[in-house]
């Protein structure tokens, strides 16, 4: 037994050495050294995990129901696999929009809208309000215990014997240990007078409880492994001895262990504590990554004795007279140890008093931020709106929360928590602080999820939690008739509270977990499903789902258009935070946006939410909305407007997509200019050609007009004969002048575009017949014979009368030309076959050779090789020919031998027959 | 005896003219309707001036203008290119390749005349 005092001088002076560290902790952040922005100082902090309910609770399960004390640390060390994935997001989520609780997560998610983050508070509350009783249970039972062994040994005893449970709280001890620790609270959590910044002070603190916690656990259990028994072995050899000693080494349900993972999976992610210190007082995001394998191992040497130390205890303590939830303490004082007792009992109050001081803390800003103040300004109460500055009432607000939730536990351990041991209230906590899990996890992965549905989620979930956990808890205990857990609301068995549904064969958690996350899950997909998102809320969704893909200038809240005067923002961050910060805040936006805040403007949409961003830290997300709405103009854009800068997005979008079609136009276009250009090129030069190809043509018989003219003009030599001779030659070349430049003009009419051909019904024949007719005298003069192969009654064709006359002419001439000077012949051939009139036009003259049959249809190509130089003709005859019959539809060519004769084959198509008739 | 000049043309009746105008003038006048031809009288006659056209059936006179000048033997064979085509680059060519003058067709037969006596040093004078 030790004396009261002694307990309460090391008790002092250890509270004392943490504020020491503290201070120091809060110094060191103030030079910008900070002590917490390190791994191993982040992961001891989230070991505030392992309360008193560990530390004492652990051993008490393990010794009546044996590893059933394992699924809430199995549970985390499940969590850290996916803690990168969820964590870093909720964490990135959470910097870039000053959230510093989880009620402002929730809240912000869902649009900000204040009555979310009163649901989540109220169940934060309530649901955490056991597990404070629990800590204060546990502080105020080993009090007793290690200040009166043995007159007491149980809790049960120490209420019975003594008559604690009087009415005189002033003497109860878990009344003082309640304001104590309310006002160790204030002053670790609300000492300094910026509610925003973070509590490095605090952290360094819980982190030098989480190593004396750690460190009294382990004393005791060495003590107790190789002090009293000679270690692991020893101990499990006498502890055979224990009756149904063995069935605290089985699993009982796996279907309740089950539970109890998944439960405590959600509780190290969503316990207000938990995210307090792994999400707002976290430094750096990549502290998670070592934390994910230091902070399961903490809780795996702190469980290392946890069996040994039960079953010490039940040795030592046999007959079941010895509160197992004890067996830390009363282990070392029942072998005397008196010190190791009290390092213990500090040990214990460690783990209590971090819980309690970080839980109250988070909760008190939630009830301020997201309760208190929402109904001040609501009401106007006190006059919030016009205060010139709010931090003392900020303060005074969170202080009065943290005295409100102490007592509020005290009053649950008073009435309810004495008759549960330490593990089941710890429970019910955790499957309170579950029903977030849907929102939280939901929300940061689906953007789908809508206030509506998270609301209807949380607060299903919450009832079914009250129903089948908090109301039996209060029948338990005597508040109101047990018979409401036996027979069910009004009697109606379907709605027992245990068995709801008639649901059986689970403990009374599980049953709550799966009947409450049922509920809550359906609810919260099932709604948002059907129930349309407002524009505030899809914004946010996007922001939070997105946290990763937008860089944090771009904010799609700024789609939300807003304007107040610079003076009424300035007004409101002084009220809230103070001068200093006010103008601290106000220059660094300003100086990295380059504006000058003298000027007379407005502030625009950007500085407006950059306000409220820093508002929020303070005082939560919704009451900073609604805070900065009362000095904005604010124009909530409605559906269409949105979709209208969508649209105005999509139309930039599909205008630079144009831009770039536009530009591989232009390659393409650029690329068919460069081919086009070639083309003329070629064009210019094969025009070139033409025109110095007819210059030659026509400056040849003009060479010899002229020579013979001038001749004749200037020589008296000239007798009559070479006169004559020569006249002859001037009138032969001048017809072949006229010739030409007729043949020309034909050539050019027969290739322009708009030529139109005369057409009739043709008969080939009489069109063969009348050509000869014109060259009779050409063929009597050169004694040409006339052969004819003409096939009777072919049909007409269409074509044009003059035309084909020409085209008769030039190949008859042709050939006459090309004649045997002796023996020529010219035969004429006419078949039709396949609608087509076939004609060939023989001579058996020069020839022409195999290179020249492919240039003589070319314009002034003629056939070079040819026996007695060159022939008269201009080159342009056999071009027209072939223009004409192409005009036609026919195709003509050329068969010949060099000195054999040439055959000209050509056709045209008939007319079609019913044209005919 | 007067000097010899080589024509060389495909055109019949120029070839008629330009025999008449340099019999006129006193000179001897041989004349080839081919490459071929031009080839076989300039070994034969080795003329004192060539009267050359630039287009002809189996060559061009461009063509015959630098066989001429490439061989010493034929060293002091003046040349007149004589053509149809008008053109900058045929004159600049011609006169690149080492003819002696360039006469455009139509031409005037005084201005040719001309040209041949006073590449051939005034043989006309001596004559008349």
């Amino acid at each position: 037994m030790l004396k009261n005092w002694i307990i309460l001088l090391v008790s002092f002076g250890y509270i004392g050495l943490l504020f020491a560290i503290a201070y120091y902790g809060d110094r060191r952040a103030d030079q910008k050294k900070s002590i917490i922005s390190n791994h191993y100082i982040y992961s001891l902090s989230l070991a505030v995990y392992c309360t008193a309910w560990t530390f004492y609770g652990s051993v008490g399960l393990a010794a009546n129901s044996g590893l059933n004390f394992l699924p809430i640390y199995l549970g985390p060390t499940l969590t850290m696999a996916l803690w990168f994935l969820v964590m870093r997001k909720i964490i990135r989520i959470c910097k870039q929009h000053h959230i510093t609780s989880i009620a402002d997560f929730i809240t912000s998610r869902y649009g900000k809208n204040p009555l979310m983050g009163g649901v989540v508070t109220i169940i934060a509350v309530i649901g955490i309000i056991p597990y404070i009783a629990l800590q204060l249970k546990a502080i105020s039972t080993n009090f007793m215990v290690i200040s009166q062994y043995p007159d007491i040994i149980s809790s049960t005893e120490l209420i019975l014997s003594h008559g604690y449970k009087s009415n005189r709280v002033f003497q109860d001890t878990p009344f003082f240990i309640a304001l104590l620790l309310a006002a160790f609270t204030i002053i670790f959590g609300t000492r300094h007078i910026d509610t925003t910044e973070r509590h490095e002070g605090l952290v360094a603190a819980i982190a030098f409880e989480s190593i004396v916690k750690l460190a009294a656990f382990l004393a005791v259990g060495i003590f107790v492994t190789y002090g009293i028994y000679d270690g692991f072995g020893d101990l499990f050899e006498k502890a055979k001895k224990i009756p149904d000693v063995t069935k605290l080494l089985r699993i009982d349900s796996y279907n309740d262990w089950f539970w109890s993972i998944f439960v405590s999976m959600m509780a190290i992610m969503f316990l207000p504590r938990q995210f307090q210190l792994t999400v707002v007082e976290n430094v750096n995001e990549a502290h998670l990554k070592k934390a994910a394998w230091l902070f399961p191992l903490y809780m795996l040497i702190i469980n290392i004795f946890v069996i040994p130390i039960a079953l010490g205890g039940l040795l030592h303590f046999p007959g079941g007279n010895v509160d197992a939830d004890t067996f830390v303490l009363t282990l070392p004082m029942a072998e005397h140890q008196e010190a190791l007792a009290l390092f213990v009992f500090i040990g214990g109050m460690s783990a209590a008093t971090g819980m309690v001081i970080v839980e109250t803390i988070a909760l008190s800003t939630m009830m301020c931020n997201d309760l208190v103040i929402p109904v001040l300004l609501k009401t106007g109460f006190m006059k919030i709106a016009y205060r010139a500055d709010l931090r003392n009432m900020l303060l005074l607000i969170r202080r009065c929360c943290i005295i409100a939730l102490l007592l509020g536990g005290y009053l649950y351990y008073h009435t309810i928590g004495e008759y549960f041991p330490l593990v089941s209230i710890g429970m019910m906590s955790f499957t309170a602080v579950a029903q977030f899990a849907p929102s939280i996890l939901g929300g940061i992965f689906w953007k789908r999820g809508t206030l509506q549905g998270a609301m209807s989620g949380l607060v299903a979930g919450f009832i079914i939690w009250v129903y089948t956990l908090t109301i039996p808890s209060l029948a338990q205990s005597g508040v109101i008739s047990q018979s409401f857990i036996e027979n069910g609301l009004f009697g109606i068995s379907f709605l027992r509270p245990f068995h709801l549904f008639g649901m059986e064969g689970m403990n009374n958690i599980s049953h709550a977990l799966f009947w409450s996350m049922l509920i809550n899950i359906s609810l919260y997909a099932g709604v948002s499903i059907f129930s349309r998102q407002s524009e505030t809320v899809s914004i946010q969704a996007e922001l939070f789902v997105d946290v990763f893909k937008s860089p944090p200038e771009f904010r799609k809240s700024n789609l939300l258009k807003r304007e107040a005067s610079v003076p009424d923002l300035q007004t409101l961050l002084v009220r809230f935070l103070g001068a200093d910060n006010a103008q601290r805040i106000l220059a660094k936006y300003a100086g990295k946006r380059g504006i000058n805040l003298e000027d007379p403007l407005p502030a625009d949409t950007d500085m407006v939410a950059y306000v409220e961003k820093h508002l929020a830290g303070t005082i939560g997300s919704a009451s900073a909305r609604a805070i900065v709405s009362s000095v904005t103009t604010e124009e909530v854009m409605s559906l269409e407007q949105m979709m209208t800068i969508l649209d105005e997005t999509q139309q930039v979008l599909a205008y630079s997509r144009e831009l770039e079609q536009k530009s591989l136009e232009l390659q393409k276009a650029s690329e068919d200019l460069k081919n086009a250009n070639e083309r003329l090129k070629e064009l210019d030069r094969l025009k070139d050609d033409f025109i110095s190809t007819i210059t030659h043509e026509l400056r040849t018989p003009l060479t010899s007009i002229r020579s013979f003219s001038e001749i004749l003009h200037d020589s008296p030599k000239v007798d009559e004969k070479q006169r004559q001779k020569f006249l002859g030659i001037i009138i032969q070349e001048s017809q072949r002048l006229t010739r030409l430049i007729n043949q020309i003009l034909d050539l050019h009419k027969l290739e322009s575009k708009n030529l139109t051909l005369d057409f009739s019904k043709i008969n080939i024949a009489a069109i063969i017949r009348e050509s000869l007719e014109v060259l009779d005298q050409l063929i009597r003069k050169r004694n040409i014979k006339l052969i004819f192969d003409l096939q009777e009654k072919v049909n007409p064709v269409r074509g044009d009368h003059d035309y084909l006359m020409q085209v008769m002419l030039n190949l008859f001439a042709n050939a006459i030309k090309y004649s045997k000077p002796e023996g020529g012949d010219l035969m004429i051939r006419l078949r039709e076959r396949k609608m087509k009139i076939w004609i060939d036009v023989i001579d058996n003259g020069v020839g022409i050779s195999g290179d020249d049959q492919h240039i003589i249809f070319e314009k002034f190509r003629q056939a070079k090789n040819m026996a007695g130089g060159r022939p008269q003709g201009s080159g342009l005859g056999l071009p027209i020919t072939r223009r004409i019959i192409e005009l036609h539809g026919g195709r003509i060519r050329v068969k010949s031998r060099p000195g054999a004769g040439s055959t000209f084959t050509f056709y045209l198509p008939v007319e079609k027959a019913k044209e005919i008739n | 005896m007067g000097k010899k000049v080589l024509i060389v043309d495909d055109e019949e009746n120029i070839v008629i003219s330009l025999e008449f105008l340099l019999t006129s003038s006193g000179y001897e006048a041989i004349s080839a309707r081919n490459g071929k031809e031009a080839y076989e009288l300039l070994e034969r006659h080795n003329p004192d001036l060539i009267l050359l056209d630039i287009m002809l059936p189996d060559c061009t006179g461009f063509e015959i203008c630098q066989h001429v000048r490439g061989n010493p033997k034929f060293e002091k064979i003046k040349i007149i290119l004589l053509t149809a085509r008008g053109m900058e680059k045929d004159i600049e060519k011609g006169i690149a390749i080492g003819a002696d003058a360039y006469v455009v067709k139509p031409f005037s037969t005084k201005d040719l005349v001309k040209k041949i006596n006073e590449l051939l040093g005034g043989s006309n004078e001596i004559r008349q």
